[in-house]
């Protein structure tokens, strides 16, 4: 869907916008016919103050069934404009949330901001200068055009030549500009993106006293920018000053050709007055024209960056074939490439896990533990190979299914603006105030809330600032316990909390698992064998392969790569 | 900062381009002057040709080719505005952009700390942008406005004076009517703004944590609050738009008004003969065109009041006070012997922070940093680094005072891995190499086998040259920090500091790593944030942070004696394992 199919829903006020304002025109292109008349038998044959009276009085009623119509036209423009940019700004969004990770990571959340602010902001303005001016101004060249063949039809000659020849230079000057606006939007990211480093990174970078060679790199960008500014503006100032003068060429011509007419006695001195006021005209509206095309040049542009986010294809998921497995979860010969190239993240994956199992899977930096998790999650799809949950192809869940199946923590813990209780309560439809306090307990969370003055009710800031890196991750493990969801996927979870929250969080999420939850099935990613060891099953992956499956005392005999691990922790310990 | 004195100051960056701004104001009157005489030129041809056999070619040529002359100098000044006011005005911007920008790296870390990254990023781009095109449309249209307003009354008048009196008391009626309007519609754009900016906050922050909206399948619910808060802000946009655009039909209307005044009393002095017919036609064509220069500089204002504001909250970013830098270098043999006595230090005058920190360490020995998650553990860095300067006391550095030598001659002899890892966009190679300019490629490679980095780079498909996306987010954490560390490796400082640099790197690789550290740290004075206790045990100075404060200090053995928390930390830790 393209970003100007939003106008759809708003066809009837898109037509009755610039209908109006037409109608308006319509009426400004009587007045000098009027004059004329004025002129020619008011003045040159004294028909006398009442005939001027009349004659006046009708341009003051032109003027206002022409007000009436106008601020009829800005409504519907305004209407359409606005209504239609909503619309596309709620596609966007929904657009985004769509995107695969991947496709996300490749355009990058700086720009796909952008996009929906300004960008949108800018096809609205587009939109609505549209639907005003843009059609009002080509109808008031050819309708003035048309009159002025009306008047008389060898002085609307040089009409004839000179509007063809206004088309071309705002043709040509569009055409040049258009791709110029786009690579100065993309310039000016380029610049966005350096500042925006520069303010995060400002640790790294006056620990390492690079601040003078970034200021220099900057500086560099900066006056590209500038370059590319100027060399549009030496393309586009062309067009006001042009069609200038060809207007007033045409003024000049006109007057001489009206000259020879008027000699001959073909037209009145009023029919050259006419002429030449509807090439005042023409040259009116081209000012208004001229100062419109920027506008709308930019907003093409953002169209196009916009409309570059809308047809991004959506991805769908292809069907897979549902089998009866012995495991509640199980992986068969999975592989999994992100760029579908020969770099394979995990090489054939096969294992399975029972209903209620607590699952540990290691392994060293790099070696696919979130790649696996990426999987079970539905991030993205076995390149190779399938996934059975509960004897169902994972390619047959639906997002919602899957989703209501699993609860993954990440290893970065997001917090959103608003209180910790909506924080909690995120992504949890069923879920009750008895349910977040247990999941609070057992995250360990509780006395966060119990310190603070408001409670669960206590406002969270942008990106949790107000949180400590351990309160977040604590919290955040709290809104996945909180869902009661039959799986659960801590993906390095720990790692902000010290050794003693560890420790008690473990120890409570085994107990809930005994107790209360025999049947949730859970994953613990970690690094440390002392998080995992008490899982009823371990894997350990290695530069994307299993390198073993057991339990943690089966694997000490069997595998050397956990072996390698247990003892670098352990040898942590006895020092 | 007052409007007055942003424009102050906003002059003064413009003044650099005086020439250009003069040549661009003179060039303005010519263009306008000659464009304005040509109604008047073709007024007197019409004249040229009152009838049937009474036009009088003899006098008509000449006329003309004035007009012809006017319109080409014109057309020509026009362009030559137009770009000189664009160059004028984007060039203003770079200047005061660059201005921001190195402000930046001079500002203390606690301002950027202070502040929103969105907000200093918003600052430098989308308001210097505003401003730029507030300053074109300015320069474009209030020069050009006003001398199109005294030209057009100088030449009506001289033509007559009672139907020039006419234009000039009517047309400013239009003026009343956009103020009117205008001020009306301004309370619908501040809603509209302020609307807008809590749409903006919405996206921010669910598009940078899309993730976890996904994984709790949030869409559908975020869909929905977006959705009212777009609603909103199209019902208020449909409002902000459409009262504003009631403006030009407003003084359009006014104008029409006064077209038919002209129109109606000029007829009757020509059919009294005391103008002509090329004169009425001259005051109609600058009767059509006079409302034009009036809507122009109403909208400038608003424009100009915004870029203003915009300009002001640029100055803001420019105008923060630098740190204060002394003039002596630290000098290069630094041996890395601290003597820290009586430290006082708080980022809230309010609320007391540390207080009478003291110790001493030598060159090779190592200070480590504990507490709960939380604690306070990086405002130690923050200090050495000279990130936060101290309040009371001194930290001495081989003897010398680090607050009387630059930051740059102090920080060049630390070495520093944070736990939040920072890659800058481009290559990892460039990411290495950063801060260490002429290195070779042997010793990046070299220094990326120490970090044990070198096994993943090699794999990747471009090695060294594969891209860093922004923010590094094609890498994973771990390898973020093996990057990190390489870039450490690389340099070799005398002072090493190291928060929590290994906290997302698998264990057998950290135990490399550490390897390779313990090597470093021989020599060199380190100071480590870190849980693993075996990074803790040896090292030989201890700190056990809790809220802030420092609450214990000693080595391994002294602390396990003195029974307190840090006993308590150490055997939750061994239990736990």
């Amino acid at each position: 869907m393209k970003s100007l199919s939003y106008l759809k829903d708003y066809k009837l006020q898109a037509i009755l916008a610039p209908f109006f304002k037409l109608l308006e025109a319509s009426f400004e292109l009587f007045i000098p016919l009027v004059v004329a008349d004025i002129i020619d038998n008011g003045i040159n044959n004294k028909g006398g103050i009442s005939y001027i009276v009349t004659r006046c009085l009708l341009l003051v009623l032109l003027a206002v069934v022409g007000l009436v119509s106008s601020i009829t036209a800005q409504y519907f423009a305004a209407k359409t404009a606005t209504g239609a940019s909503t619309k596309l700004r709620s596609a966007l969004f929904r657009k985004i949330q769509s995107l695969s990770f991947k496709q996300i990571d490749d355009i990058g959340s700086a720009t796909l901001i952008t996009r929906m602010t300004s960008d949108v902001t800018q096809i609205q303005t587009g939109i609505n200068m549209f639907l005003r001016l843009l059609l009002r101004s080509p109808f008031i060249v050819i309708g003035a055009t048309i009159m002025a063949f009306y008047v008389d039809v060898k002085g609307a000659l040089v009409f004839a030549v000179a509007v063809p020849l206004l088309a071309l230079i705002v043709f040509v000057v569009m055409y040049i500009t258009i791709p110029m606006f786009k690579s100065v939007q993309n310039k000016l990211d380029g610049v966005l993106l350096k500042t925006k480093e520069n303010v995060k990174g400002v640790r790294v970078i006056r620990a390492f006293t690079r601040e003078e060679k970034e200021t220099k790199e900057f500086n560099l960008e900066n006056e590209r920018l500038l370059k590319l500014q100027s060399a549009v503006s030496k393309i586009s100032s062309v067009m006001n000053p042009a069609t200038f003068v060809v207007i007033n060429i045409g003024i000049i011509a006109l007057i001489y050709v009206g000259a020879l007419r008027v000699e001959t006695g073909v037209i009145t001195q009023g029919a050259v007055v006419a002429l030449y006021n509807y090439m005042s005209q023409i040259l009116v509206e081209l000012i208004k024209l001229a100062n419109l095309i920027i506008t709308e040049t930019k907003a093409i542009a953002s169209k196009h960056r916009v409309d570059s986010i809308l047809t991004l294809e959506e991805y769908k998921k292809p069907k897979g074939i549902d089998k009866e497995t012995d495991g509640y979860i199980t992986f068969e010969n999975v592989s999994l490439s992100y760029n579908n190239n020969s770099e394979y993240s995990l090489k054939d994956i096969s294992f399975s896990v029972n209903k209620g199992e607590t699952v540990g899977i290691i392994g060293g930096t790099g070696s696919g533990k979130t790649s696996l998790i990426n999987l079970i999650c539905g991030f993205y799809e076995p390149t190779e190979g399938n996934i059975f949950v509960n004897n169902k192809n994972i390619l047959n869940f639906t997002d919602d299914e899957l989703n209501s199946e699993i609860s993954v923590v990440m290893q970065r813990a997001a917090m959103f603006r608003g209180t910790i209780r909506e924080n909690i309560f995120f992504g949890s439809v069923n879920t009750n105030e008895d349910n977040i306090m247990k999941a609070l307990e057992i995250a360990q969370a509780k006395e966060i809330i119990d310190k603070k003055s408001s409670g669960l009710d206590e406002s969270v800031l942008e990106q949790g600032k107000n949180l400590s890196g351990g309160q977040k991750q604590r919290l955040s493990i709290a809104r996945a316990l909180a869902r009661n969801t039959p799986i659960l996927i801590l993906d390095d979870s720990f790692s902000a909390l010290d050794y003693k929250t560890d420790k008690s969080l473990r120890t409570a999420l085994e107990n809930d698992n005994q107790n209360n939850n025999q049947d949730r099935t859970t994953f613990i990613i970690s690094q440390r064998t002392s998080t995992i060891e008490h899982c009823n099953k371990i894997i350990v992956l290695d530069e994307g392969m299993i390198e073993g499956i057991g339990s943690h005392s089966e694997l000490l005999k069997s595998c050397q790569t956990y072996k390698e691990i247990y003892a670098s922790c352990n040898r942590e310990v006895s020092r | 900062m007052t409007s007055k004195t942003i424009v102050k100051r906003v002059i003064k960056y413009i003044g650099k381009y005086r020439f250009s701004f003069i040549l661009s104001l003179v060039l303005t009157v010519t263009a306008t002057l000659c464009s304005l005489y040509i109604p008047v030129l073709a007024g007197e041809a019409i004249d040229m040709i009152a009838g049937k056999g009474n036009v009088d070619f003899y006098r008509l040529t000449p006329i003309l080719i004035v007009i012809g002359v006017a319109l080409i100098v014109s057309g020509v000044s026009q362009y030559f505005v137009n770009t000189l006011n664009n160059r004028i005005s984007n060039s203003t911007v770079r200047d005061m952009r660059n201005d921001a920008f190195l402000k930046i790296q001079t500002v203390p870390v606690s301002y950027i700390d202070n502040q929103e990254t969105g907000d200093i990023v918003s600052r430098i781009i989308a308001d210097a942008e505003q401003f730029a095109d507030g300053l074109i449309l300015g320069f474009q249209n209030l020069f050009s406005g006003v001398v199109t307003i005294l030209g057009t009354l100088v030449f009506m008048l001289t033509i007559n004076l009672w139907i020039g009196l006419i234009v000039v008391v009517l047309t400013p009626l239009s003026l009343f009517v956009s103020r009117f309007i205008s001020r009306k519609t301004y309370k619908y754009f501040k809603k509209q703004s302020e609307q807008r900016g809590r749409e903006t906050a919405f996206i921010d922050e669910m598009i940078s944590n899309i993730s976890t909206v996904k994984a709790y399948h949030r869409e559908n619910k975020n869909q929905n609050e977006f959705d009212e808060i777009n609603n909103q802000l199209g019902t208020d946009s449909l409002k902000a738009t459409f009262f504003s655009s009631i403006t030009n039909p407003g003084t359009r209307f006014i104008n029409s008004l006064v077209y038919a005044a002209v129109g109606f009393s000029g007829a009757i002095f020509a059919l009294n003969g005391i103008i002509t017919v090329g004169n009425l036609s001259a005051f109609l064509a600058y009767a059509n065109q006079y409302t034009k220069p009036f809507n122009d500089i109403t909208g400038v204002i608003t424009e100009l009041q915004n870029a203003i504001a915009c300009a002001g909250r640029m100055l803001e970013i420019i105008d923060a006070d630098s740190e204060n830098e002394a003039e002596k270098e630290l000098p290069n043999n630094i041996e890395g012997n601290f003597d820290v006595s009586d430290v006082a230090f708080s980022y809230d005058k309010n609320r007391e922070l540390l207080k009478d920190l003291s110790f001493k360490l030598k060159k090779g020995q190592r200070l480590a940093i504990v507490g709960p998650t939380g604690c306070g553990k990086t405002t130690l860095i923050n200090l050495f680094m000279r990130f936060y300067d101290i309040d009371k006391g001194s930290i001495l550095l081989d003897g010398i005072d680090i607050n009387s030598v630059t930051r740059k001659s102090l920080r060049k002899n630390m070495g520093m891995v944070l736990q939040d890892t920072w890659l800058r966009s481009g290559t990892i190679r460039d990411n290495i190499a950063f801060g260490n300019e002429n290195v070779t490629d042997e010793e990046i490679i070299a220094a990326a086998k120490q970090s044990h980095a070198h096994s993943f780079i090699k794999k990747l498909k471009m090695g060294y040259d594969t891209p860093v996306g922004e923010d590094g987010n094609n890498l994973s954490t771990g390898q973020k920090q093996l990057i990190c560390i390489t870039r450490v490796m690389l340099s070799l400082p005398p002072i090493l500091i190291l928060d929590e640099a290994t906290s997302s790197i698998d264990l057998v690789t950290e135990q490399r790593i550490t390897r390779s550290f313990m090597k470093l740290m021989k020599d060199r004075t380190s100071f480590v944030v870190a849980h693993r206790l075996s990074t803790i045990v040896g090292s030989d100075l201890i700190l056990v942070m809790k809220d802030g404060r420092v609450i214990e200090s000693g080595n391994h053995n002294q602390l396990m004696e003195a029974n307190g928390f840090y006993k308590q930390l150490y055997q939750s830790q061994f239990n736990a394992n």
